[in-house]
């Protein structure tokens, strides 16, 4: 005697959702019974093996067959064919888009095309995520990659329009794109100490300062403005190569900053030692950014160039946020430094970058 | 020309991509009514296609109106081959035919495709401009209002019940014509569903003219069936009720209620004379008819069952009727379809002279005087009998002409004069709560009608003054004058009945026995009325109505079912049809027991809303009973089960006996606990009290006229004597008795074994399959209506019967189970009108699916109409006291202390009561209470509006302000790709999602936000894995209606009488 078919329609779909995060997690059917068994599931209504099989084979059905909307999730409101309660259906969406940032972070950078995927093998035995959860992550990488590739407009906002997601979620999607699309370099092994949170948090930062859309009120013939770093930025950063080459100017710099930090960090004498190099990485770096390739290699430049330096000469957090502020205020100080705009938008950014990726 | 149909196309959406090489779509419109077809514009190049198209007019006869649906078809434009179908919508439009129903249907439909399913969705306008048509030779009865809902709707009263309509149209079934091999899939499905469509369409006009001929204006419990006869046709039929109804304006309806049956009009019923019912040959007496005398018929155990259970009741006032024995036969054999019928029963030739008088008001003169409502109106039951029903098997040949479907009407009627004159030989003039159903396994059918006897009040019928019905002789006989609450009374003055009867109805006048105490048609232990002590009652009863509104309960219920499987072999033509016959009064008998054994060991006394199902396979017969146990207060306390061994001699026997009587005490115990069974003393034995008493008597057979021939029965019915009490009352003729089980061989312990199997259900869960469950009143706004589809392959084939039933009990078990696992975030919740059918869709399959509503209750606010309802018994008791007090009775010994005087009419508490009660179930804001207007989808991307469905009458704390039109679709979906679609249960699982989405877009688009009175009649489903291809077919039907959330500023008296709102049938005006 077997069970040859097994159905349960519900009016209302009912979706469990603890089950849904079983189907997330790319569970199959019989792992999914043991894991609700094991958390105790069989107490409730007196249920057995049986009933719980059948109730999680129903589950993942359902959610299965709701996959196709989740694809695009603004349909899920329209669509007449499961009636989901609204709540339900922001419950759905967001959890089909939450992403593991162990997973997250392997992909970051990578172009999100076909290639990519016969990574995710590795990913998910590197990571011990299943590769059913692998796949639908990375799909959603490129699905949102996708829509908003094309659309003109603020990045994150096109991402929750399109996509119903949280704004904290849509964020984090942003700086996927981000990244994908100016295919920073994440993977070396000199970055493997950063989190996604840590890169997501560049991103922003990135997006927020560096973009057209930072400085502009965007405007519908800008083409992407949310995705690529304004190039008119990116070319006057070459002026700050003043700061460097002018050696009048290096030094005055050199002596206002140490005249604000004397005594108050524990590592000054190795800063007096280092200020030219540590300056001059900060400048070159913002100087060689018209390149494509130096873009890409931003994140590993700052690691290699200013933050390795600093923790070799163990600065604390507060000791290089108190340099990275007088670094920047001093400019200002500089009678004959006339590129105080972009100057603050290319430290304010880096300046939270290397706070963000300098862990002690 | 009376009629201008109007279709404008505004939009789709979600179009699917038809070409892959641009990934869109070049959608057209085709638009179709009668022979007449409009085109929309191609919209290139979109998934979102906005037509806008101008209004396409059809002008059309009303008959056609009624007839047809209108088509509309989608298609994709494509220059070079022939245009590809995306997919239909077919609307019918009969709502929009009657001024009182939808005016417009507006909305976005879901693009359906036989292949592949739902592919989007189209937004369009419908409406239709009426001539008045005057002609009284008319062939369409637009206007005629029709309703699934078996009870009176809520927003009307009725005027009139005129009686039964039912109606017949066969055709072939395009699925076996022989262009089906040359067409394609789609193309057949297609044509099956348009013609389903239209036949459904001609039948519903035809039932309207028989309405309009009989002067009626409305339709209720109208039921609709398919029989797919295979090679031999296609048979859409349909039963209801004909009435007269009154809208109720909106202001008035909350204080009608008592009035509505105040009027009265013309019978214009046809008076065919139907007294001679020619019960020729084998009618089957279900479960409570079976006649003592036998006249004929093989000598089966089947006898002995009745004696032990059943049923009817009547108040004892016909004395001079002189009844000879009953006219059902006994033969339990089940009419062959070849005339080589079972055995002949007998009519009773002398049916009583007085009865017949009695009877020979307005009932008398229609040719069936039967029901399908299960709901009525206060006062409309008068006593109810038990359940009468009729099985006959028939051999299926090809119908030669569908326009005269002879052989067909001609086998229902003689069904339903079976039907009537079993229930004549309970003492009833009228069947209700009657329904028909099939069951086809190739040439074989098996028609089934059943219902429940009953008195009913004439004044239904036709004018109030020319009534001499019942009540009348009652009245001589027995003239108590001052009785209040009781039937007698009614009858005094005609003119009393308009005011005062109504107003305070009886709440045990319906148990009361309408048969004669002398001349009962089978064995019954009759007692007083534990109510009014005035009448006769039996021990039991059995019905297929639900619970009436003034009846009153002690306790929950719960949902009883009987499961039985029986293997039979695979035969052909009338060998077949003679074998399954032959069966049938076995399986009958054994679902009987179960029945009847689960019913004492809940400690209940009633069943209500039975439905038997017996189902027709190749190689066995599946048998499910389901009805609703509960404890009725006027009934006396059932005895417990006691189980006798056959040969005392052995010990360890005698010890095992003693375990399993322990077992079964103690499970009765528990669900006493359970259900909260603790009949008042004053009117009760404690059963436990009394298996002390009787266990010497066991042995003794009371009312059973025929002992020798229970040799294999192990059934008995012993006695003992009364308690004191019920002496000192005067009641002694009430008899206690427990049920035996003899074991005397493996079967029984395999039934005591089953009996004592069944899971009990989890807390917090309660089950009926009647409306709603007495007992619970505080109903919230959760509400979830589902169906559950299982199918299960018997991987051996050499199955013994008991190890069937097991399979067969355990998969019914199962998917309860998996029903309370499922629901179980809605605890405390009821599942309510759950409702099984079982099928045996081919050899060695056996299918099971389950309708029903989950609705959550309030667990805070239940304890306090707990409360609520001692104080509201206690209430009822001051009546009972009056009327005891009339008869020189004690009336202290109530035990309800809160009991309190209250001068506040019934009626009003009743009204009340109810609308109290809901009001507290709407606690639960929900933001879907939108306006009527918001409702409406717009062709812009307006939120979905919330359809709610359930199979009930009613939603729990909402007041149902408009009927917009009844919904009757049929679906076909098949796949030639099955395995990619999940395998059969992705397939049904997606079918079913796509009906339910349908029907509520069908909801919507006519303006509601409610489907009521939901059934799926059908749900065939054939599989080929081999192949990879599957088809089903799913039949569905309701009620569309709007509905509101009742509105603060209702009255909200205090919860009296709670009981009362229980029933559905209390407030056709709510």
């Amino acid at each position: 005697m077997s069970m040859e078919l097994d159905v349960f329609v519900g009016n209302t779909t009912i979706m469990d959702m603890e089950v849904y995060q079983l189907w997330l997690d790319g569970l199959t059917v019989s792992d999914a019974v043991k894991v609700r068994m094991d958390e105790g599931a069989l107490l409730e209504c007196e249920a057995n093996a049986e009933v719980l099989t059948s109730d999680t084979m129903d589950q993942f059905r359902t959610f299965q067959m709701c996959e196709r909307l989740l694809h695009s999730p603004t349909k899920l409101g329209s669509q007449l064919l499961y009636q989901i309660p609204a709540q339900n259906q922001r419950i759905l969406i967001e959890r089909y888009y939450e992403f593991d940032s162990v997973f997250a972070r392997e992909v970051l950078g990578k172009k999100l095309s076909k290639g990519t995927k016969k990574d995710l093998d590795d990913i998910s035995c590197k990571t011990g995520i299943t590769l059913k959860s692998c796949r639908r992550q990375f799909d959603n990488f490129k699905r949102v990659f996708k829509v908003v590739e094309e659309l003109k407009g603020p990045l994150v906002e096109n991402i929750q329009r399109h996509f119903l997601l949280s704004d904290t979620l849509a964020r984090d999607y942003a700086a996927i794109v981000f990244f994908a699309n100016s295919r920073f370099e994440t993977g070396k092994r000199k970055l493997q100490y950063l989190s996604f949170q840590d890169f997501a948090f560049c991103a922003g930062q990135l997006i927020s300062y560096w973009t057209v859309g930072a400085v502009d009120v965007w405007e519908p013939n800008d083409p992407d403005m949310d995705v690529d770093l304004e190039k008119e930025f990116l070319h006057e950063l070459k002026d700050l190569k003043v700061l460097v080459n002018d050696k009048d100017m290096m030094d005055q710099h050199k002596i206002l900053v140490c005249a604000a930090l004397r005594g108050k960090i524990k590592v000054y004498k190795l800063m007096e030692v280092n200020f030219k190099n540590l300056s001059r990485a900060l400048i070159n770096l913002a100087s060689k950014l018209t390149h494509t390739k130096d873009v890409r290699d931003l994140f590993i430049d700052l690691v290699e160039k200013f933050i390795e330096p600093c923790r070799y000469d163990r600065w604390t957090v507060a000791e290089i946020t108190l340099f990275l502020t007088h670094y920047t205020n001093a400019a200002h100080c500089l009678g004959t430094f006339r590129y105080q705009m972009i100057w603050d938008r290319y430290m304010g950014v880096i300046k939270s970058c290397i706070l963000q990726m300098y862990h002690e | 020309m009376p009629g201008k149909l109007k279709a404008k196309i505004v939009a789709g959406r979600h179009l699917p991509v038809m070409d892959r090489a641009s990934d869109l779509t070049d959608a057209f419109v085709e638009v179709k009514f009668g022979n007449t077809t409009f085109k929309t514009d191609v919209f290139p190049k979109s998934l979102n296609p906005q037509w806008n198209s101008e209004w396409f007019k059809f002008e059309v006869d009303d008959e056609d109106l009624q007839d047809e649906p209108l088509q509309i078809t989608v298609l994709d434009h494509d220059t070079y081959s022939a245009n590809d179908a995306i997919g239909k919508v077919y609307i019918d439009i009969d709502p929009l035919l009657s001024c009182e129903a939808a005016t417009v249907i507006s909305g976005w439909f879901p693009i359906y495709d036989t292949i592949h399913g739902i592919r989007g969705e189209i937004n369009v306008l419908v409406k239709v401009d009426l001539f008045n048509d005057l002609n009284r030779f008319r062939q369409s009865s637009c206007g005629v209002k029709f309703f699934c809902t078996t009870s009176i709707p809520r927003c009307y009263r009725v005027a009139l019940v005129h009686g039964f309509v039912e109606e017949l149209v066969v055709n072939e079934d395009p699925e076996y014509q022989w262009i089906d091999r040359i067409r394609t899939p789609r193309a057949s499905n297609e044509a099956r569903q348009r013609l389903i469509s239209l036949m459904s369409g001609e039948l519903q006009r035809k039932i309207g003219l028989k309405v309009l001929e009989m002067g009626g204006n409305a339709v209720v419990g109208y039921l609709q069936c398919f029989d797919l006869e295979g090679e031999s046709g296609l048979v859409v039929r349909a039963i209801g009720t004909a009435c007269t109804l009154d809208k109720l304006s909106p202001g008035t309806a909350p204080n009608t209620t008592t009035h509505t049956n105040t009027h009265t009009l013309p019978n214009t019923a046809p008076a065919s004379n139907a007294c001679n019912s020619p019960s020729k040959d084998s009618k089957e007496p279900v479960f409570s008819e079976d006649p003592p005398h036998p006249l004929s018929g093989p000598p089966t155990p089947l006898r002995t069952l009745p004696s032990s259970s059943p049923p009817p009741f009547s108040p004892s006032k016909p004395c001079s009727r002189q009844s000879s024995s009953s006219d059902t036969d006994l033969s339990l054999t089940p009419r062959i379809g070849m005339g080589s019928g079972g055995s002949v029963g007998k009519e009773a030739g002398p049916l009583k002279t007085l009865l017949r008088q009695h009877t020979q008001s307005a009932l008398e003169q229609r040719e069936f005087p039967i029901f399908t409502l299960t709901c009525f109106p206060p006062g409309f039951l008068v006593h109810v009998g038990g359940v009468v029903s009729t099985r006959s098997v028939k051999l299926l040949d090809r119908i030669h002409n569908p326009d005269e479907p002879e052989t067909r009407d001609a086998w229902w009627e003689e069904i339903r004069q079976e039907i009537k004159s079993h229930a004549k030989a309970l003492g009833c003039h009228a069947v209700v709560g009657y329904s028909e159903s099939t069951s086809i396994c190739e040439e074989v059918c098996i028609l089934s009608a059943s219902g429940t006897a009953a008195m009913l009040n004439p004044r239904f019928m036709r004018e109030g003054c020319l009534d001499t019905g019942g009540s009348d002789h009652r009245l001589s006989r027995q003239p108590h004058p001052g009785m209040v609450g009781s039937e007698r009374g009614e009858g005094e003055v005609s003119s009393t009945w308009l005011g005062f009867e109504d107003a305070s109805p009886p709440s045990c006048g319906f148990v009361h026995i309408p048969y004669d105490e002398f001349n009962m048609p089978f064995p019954a232990q009759l007692t007083y009325c534990y109510h009014c002590r005035r009448q006769k009652v039996p021990d039991v009863l059995f019905t297929t109505i639900d619970l009436p509104a003034e009846a009153e309960v002690t306790g929950k219920g719960c949902l009883i079912q009987a499961r039985l499987c029986r293997t039979k072999k695979k035969a052909q033509g009338e060998v077949n049809a003679t074998s399954i016959s032959n069966l049938l009064p076995f399986m009958e008998y054994e679902l009987h027991t179960q029945l009847m054994n689960k019913l004492k060991l809940r400690s209940m006394n009633a069943l209500f809303g039975l439905r038997i199902q017996i189902s027709v396979g190749e190689n066995m017969l599946l048998g499910l009973a389901s009805a609703t146990g509960v404890y009725l207060s006027a009934l006396p306390a059932p005895g417990g089960i006691q189980i006798a061994g056959k040969t005392p001699s052995d010990l360890s026997y005698d010890q095992h006996i003693s375990t399993m009587q322990k077992r079964i005490d103690d499970t009765i115990a528990k669900n006493k606990e359970l259900y909260n069974i603790h009949p008042p003393k004053l009117f009760t034995l404690d059963p436990e009290a009394f298996t002390g008493l009787n266990t010497e008597c066991i042995e003794e057979v009371v009312g059973s006229p025929i002992p020798d021939r229970q040799r294999s029965s192990r059934l008995f019915r012993s006695t003992s004597e009364s308690s004191d009490e019920l002496s000192e009352l005067d009641l002694s003729h009430g008899k206690k008795d427990a049920f035996v089980l003899e074991i005397d061989d493996t079967d029984a312990v395999e039934d005591i074994q089953s009996l004592l199997t069944d899971a009990p259900i989890p807390a917090g869960f309660y089950s009926c399959n009647t409306e709603v469950m007495p007992g619970i009143y505080n109903w919230t706004s959760g509400l979830q209506m589902f169906t559950s589809v299982r199918v299960y392959r018997l991987s051996n084939a050499n199955l013994t019967n008991q190890g069937l039933n097991k399979i067969f009990t355990d998969l019914c078990e199962n998917l309860l189970k998996s029903l309370y696992f499922k629901l179980r975030s809605m605890i405390p919740c009821c599942l309510c009108h759950l409702n099984f059918t079982v099928a045996v869709p081919e050899e060695e399959l056996i299918q099971v699916a389950v309708t029903a509503v989950a609705m959550s209750f309030d667990k805070e606010t239940q304890q306090a109409a707990d409360k609520a309802l001692t104080r509201g018994s206690g209430e009822n008791e001051e009546q009972l006291q009056f009327s005891m007090e009339l008869c020189g009775e004690s009336t202290i010994s109530n035990n309800q202390p809160t009991a309190k005087p209250s001068g506040v009419p019934e009626s009003a508490m009743v009204h009340s009561s109810r609308v109290s009660s809901s009001e507290r179930c709407s606690p639960l804001p929900e933001g879907r209470s939108r306006s009527l207007r918001s409702t409406r989808s717009l062709p812009c991307g307006a939120p979905v509006t919330v359809v709610k469905m359930t199979p009930l009458s009613f939603l729990p704390g909402t007041r149902i302000v408009k009927y917009l039109g009844i919904i009757n679709m049929f679906f076909i979906r098949e796949t030639t790709s099955l395995r990619e679609e999940g395998g059969v249960s992705g397939f049904l699982h997606s079918f079913i999602a796509e009906v339910f989405a349908m029907v509520r877009a069908h909801v919507a688009a006519l303006g509601g936000n409610a489907l009521v009175s939901y059934s799926m009649k059908e749900c065939v489903f054939m599989e080929n894995p081999n192949k990879n291809q599957a088809q089903c077919l799913i039949n569905v039907s309701g009620d569309a209606v709007i509905f509101i959330r009742e509105s603060d500023q209702e009255a909200i008296p205090p919860l009296l009488s709670s009981r009362q709102t229980s029933s559905t049938g209390a407030d056709g005006t709510t």
